[in-house]
């Protein structure tokens, strides 16, 4: 037997465990940049309407955000919207992906099992690459062949599907060194994505100052490989290198360590529990504290660039009108800035509903882990425990949406001189968005109280909010259908007027189903696991 | 109040699985109560229940004088739980979630959690992700011991624990007993451990109590065995009631005696002249193992996944 025995046995049952997972990732990184380009072919049908719009992107937070414009046509501006965007989703999907089937394996005993049957040492690491791989290709090839159906140039296509599907297999291979350093799962997941948060920050940085630093950055790989702007296929290679040597260290270090252990010690934690840990709310903080700190930090860069990218819109000299249109209809009436805020504010709400899911699934989490019950068998009561944990999916999103209008709010102001004014402009426009999270809160609540073994469904209204306020508005949608989201009932601040009515029917909408998924919890057995 | 746990006729269903059929469940104050089956016979859905945590679907429940699923947080007040598979936070250290769990229960003795950690040897400052199945198993029972209750409900509690600690479990939960009123429900496999400790046993098999008493009772209701030197020959030793398995050897008998017959067949031999008896108690494994296996063949399809 070798070290790699049973490889391709633990990749199909990888493949079997994410067949549908790795689908909807590869579908939705495969039809993103189709739909981009497809887009951009109905909005600039004219070199003018391209020279026009293009002129806009050279604002330096428009740079930062996504990167410098290198070619002045649809394909240039197709990989300038997505692929940044790409790059960090197709980035996620395959760090995820290894350590799901790496440490997570290890962590929860399961490979353990695995291990003492006829299985290499170094098969699982090999089978987590191996499908991951795979997926990577799936999404160049699905991504290439897109492109080309909306009629962009062949060579350009094929080099944004490789450079995407290069960026992911490099993250791969830096999430196999990753698993081996921690034995936490999320430790690892944490490891990893600060690597990728770090290429972004050095391509942002690169971008808009010192050209050198982005070439450090494997996001910025993927954009110096040029689609559609003089491929440069050299660059390639760059990737192939730094991978190997991840992937190297990854093996090395896993032929060194135990099962189950990591090369970074556990440190020791306290002998007895602070005076304030007394109540399931000082647990739920300990639990929370580590997710809301990072979307914080999250908000509050996300609201300063866009509220500095805003000042650049208002500076605009001869605006064009199909994107004036777009952002119209997506933002509100006046103003093209307000519009533009408008629509940011939007996408900052769905975003933040993103952490409202997560913080509110943490109950499910408590339960189906088991460990609700020791707590339940105190004299906390379900309500109590419910609650806990619903102040922050509740008020942590409120803390998240504050955040980012008032870093919105001072980014901005400080560039047209008003920021006593923008801040408070800025604050309402987000704290807006606040009633419509809640209804996902309300939503998830009811199914963990009603159907708590569908909870994740919440997720998947998530998912369809994304989708129906992006594309219902581009690709003209009925406004029923939009309608059915929570986020197309949000006020468009702030270029349009405040409106009490949709505020307060989406907060009673989130109330009730909130009440109706509490009043489920107190009936129904615990724990469903 | 004598009885701290009362339940009549439980039922419960789990979608088609019938976890609980007509459980009945008396624990006294003061007691260590053994609660004994085989696998999936339900002892964990009847602690559920007695925790509120699951509600029955038929049947009448108290515990310590009230409703378990109506005053669920009052009667928590007052017990403490180890359930049978203890999963903890794994950034939170055992010390933390000892202190955690007893203050949530309303206060724990520190000079006892230090006392139990020490005999326990446990490390309170490992993180809970790094405890094998054994130390996360202290942790829920330090917490549990070190709280002021008047129950303690403990589900399997040594299945993780080894011999040496296994034996400061019933040390501990020896001294338990010797302060006043203080009830103990122990399920368990281990029969060592029930008979060491237990005042009464129930056994229960596919959601049913089977037999119930105390565990001289219960060995009164099986089988002795005998093995006799006479001094001449008997007859018709075989045809009285109660006696099993008879086989005679150079004038050496040996059989297997009702125990509740066993005075009516002794006095047929000493009639023939004694040389020498050993006579052997039944065993608690012979008594289980009768209890487990009993009505296999009735065993009905899908009812073994209840816990």
């Amino acid at each position: 037997m070798n070290s790699l025995t049973g490889t391709l046995s633990m990749a199909r049952l990888a493949l079997r465990l994410d067949r549908v997972r790795l689908s909807v990732w590869v579908l939705g990184l495969a039809v993103m940049p189709m739909g981009t380009a497809a887009n951009y072919v109905k909005l600039y049908p004219t070199e003018a309407d391209l020279r026009a719009v293009s002129d806009v992107l050279t604002n330096p937070s428009l740079v930062a955000l996504s990167g410098p414009l290198f070619a002045v046509s649809i394909g240039g501006l197709t990989v300038w919207k997505i692929g940044v965007t790409e790059f960090i989703l197709v980035a996620l999907m395959s760090l995820l992906t290894v350590v799901r089937h790496t440490r997570t394996e290890e962590e929860t005993g399961r490979l353990e099992l695995v291990r003492a049957t006829v299985i290499g040492r170094h098969a699982p690491l090999t089978a987590a690459l191996l499908v991951t791989a795979l997926a990577n290709l799936a999404v160049a090839v699905f991504a290439a062949l897109g492109l080309m159906a909306t009629g962009l140039p062949a060579a350009g296509s094929v080099a944004f599907g490789l450079s995407t599907g290069l960026v992911g297999m490099l993250f791969a291979t830096v999430a196999a060194a990753a698993v081996q350093l921690t034995a936490s799962s999320r430790a690892a997941t944490g490891i990893a994505g600060a690597v990728l948060g770090g290429s972004y920050l050095l391509r942002a940085v690169g971008d808009t100052g010192p050209t050198w630093l982005s070439w450090l950055s494997p996001i910025g790989w993927g954009l110096h490989v040029r689609p559609y702007a003089g491929e440069r296929w050299w660059v390639a290679t760059l990737f192939v290198g730094i991978g190997a040597v991840c992937a190297t260290v990854g093996y090395a270090l896993a032929a060194r360590r135990d099962v189950g252990a990591g090369l970074l010690a556990e440190r020791p934690g306290p002998v007895g529990a602070s005076p304030a840990l007394r109540s399931p709310l000082a647990l739920a903080w300990r639990l929370h504290r580590g997710l809301l700190l990072g979307w914080t930090v999250g908000l509050m860069l996300t609201g300063a660039v866009m509220g500095g990218a805003a000042a650049g819109i208002g500076n605009l000299k001869s605006p064009n009108q199909q994107l004036t249109d777009i952002l119209t209809r997506m933002g509100g009436r006046s103003g093209l800035t307000d519009a533009f805020l408008g629509a940011i504010f939007g996408i900052v709400g769905i975003v933040a509903a993103a952490y409202t899911v997560q913080a509110t699934l943490r109950l499910r989490q408590e339960e189906s882990s088991g460990r609700v019950e020791v707590l339940l068998a105190t004299r906390v009561s379900r309500l109590r425990w419910a609650a806990s944990h619903l102040v922050f999916a509740l008020l942590g999103t409120a803390l998240l949406l504050a955040v980012a209008g008032v870093a919105g709010g001072v980014a901005y102001g400080a560039q047209v001189h008003d920021v006593g004014g923008q801040v408070g402009r800025l604050l309402g426009a987000a704290l807006v968005q606040l009633p419509a999270t809640w209804v996902l809160a309300g939503l998830g609540t009811a199914l963990i109280g009603l159907a708590p073994r569908h909870a994740s469904l919440t997720w998947a209204a998530l998912i369809l909010s994304v989708l129906l306020v992006e594309l219902g508005a581009l690709f003209g949608l009925n406004q029923w259908i939009v309608d059915l989201t929570p986020f197309a009932h949000v006020p468009k601040l702030p270029g349009s007027a405040f409106i009490l009515t949709p505020v307060l029917c989406l907060t009673v909408i989130a109330a009730a189903l909130g009440a109706a998924g509490l009043a489920g919890l107190r009936r129904r057995d615990m724990p469903v696991t | 109040m004598n009885e701290a746990i009362r339940a009549d006729a439980l039922v419960k269903t789990f979608g088609r699985t019938r976890a609980l059929d007509g459980l009945d469940l008396v624990v006294q104050t003061g007691e260590v109560h053994g609660f004994l089956g085989p696998n999936g016979a339900g002892k964990s859905t009847t602690i559920r229940i007695l925790l509120g945590l699951l509600r029955a679907d038929a049947g009448a429940v108290r515990l310590l004088g009230g409703d378990p699923w109506r005053d669920t947080t009052e009667l928590h007040r007052r017990l403490a739980y180890v359930p049978g598979d203890v999963t903890l936070w794994p950034n939170l250290s055992g010390g933390e979630v000892i202190d955690l769990l007893g203050r949530l229960r309303g206060g724990l003795d520190p000079r006892r959690r230090a006392d139990l950690l020490e005999r326990f040897d446990l490390d309170p400052s490992k993180k809970g992700r790094t405890y094998s199945k054994g130390n996360r198993q202290k942790v829920a029972l330090i917490a549990a011991l070190a709280s002021d209750v008047d129950l303690l409900l403990l589900d399997e509690p040594t299945s993780g624990l080894d011999p040496l600690m296994e034996e400061v479990f019933r040390q501990v939960i020896r001294e338990e007993q010797r302060r006043d009123g203080r009830t103990v429900l122990l399920s368990s496999h281990i029969l060592a451990e029930v008979e060491a400790l237990c005042d009464r046993v129930t056994i229960i098999r596919e959601g049913r109590a089977v037999e119930t008493g105390t565990l001289a009772g219960m060995r009164h209701l099986t089988r002795t065995s005998i093995q006799v030197d006479l001094a001449g020959p008997v007859n018709g030793l075989a045809e009285l009631p109660g006696v099993h398995d008879l086989q005679t050897h150079n004038g050496t008998v040996r059989f297997d005696v009702d125990t509740t017959e066993l005075d009516a067949v002794l006095r047929q031999l000493t009639a023939v002249g004694i040389r020498s008896l050993t006579s052997q108690p039944p065993t608690l494994e012979e008594l289980f193992l009768r209890h487990y296996d009993r009505a296999q063949p009735d065993v009905k399809p899908g009812t073994e996944v209840a816990r």
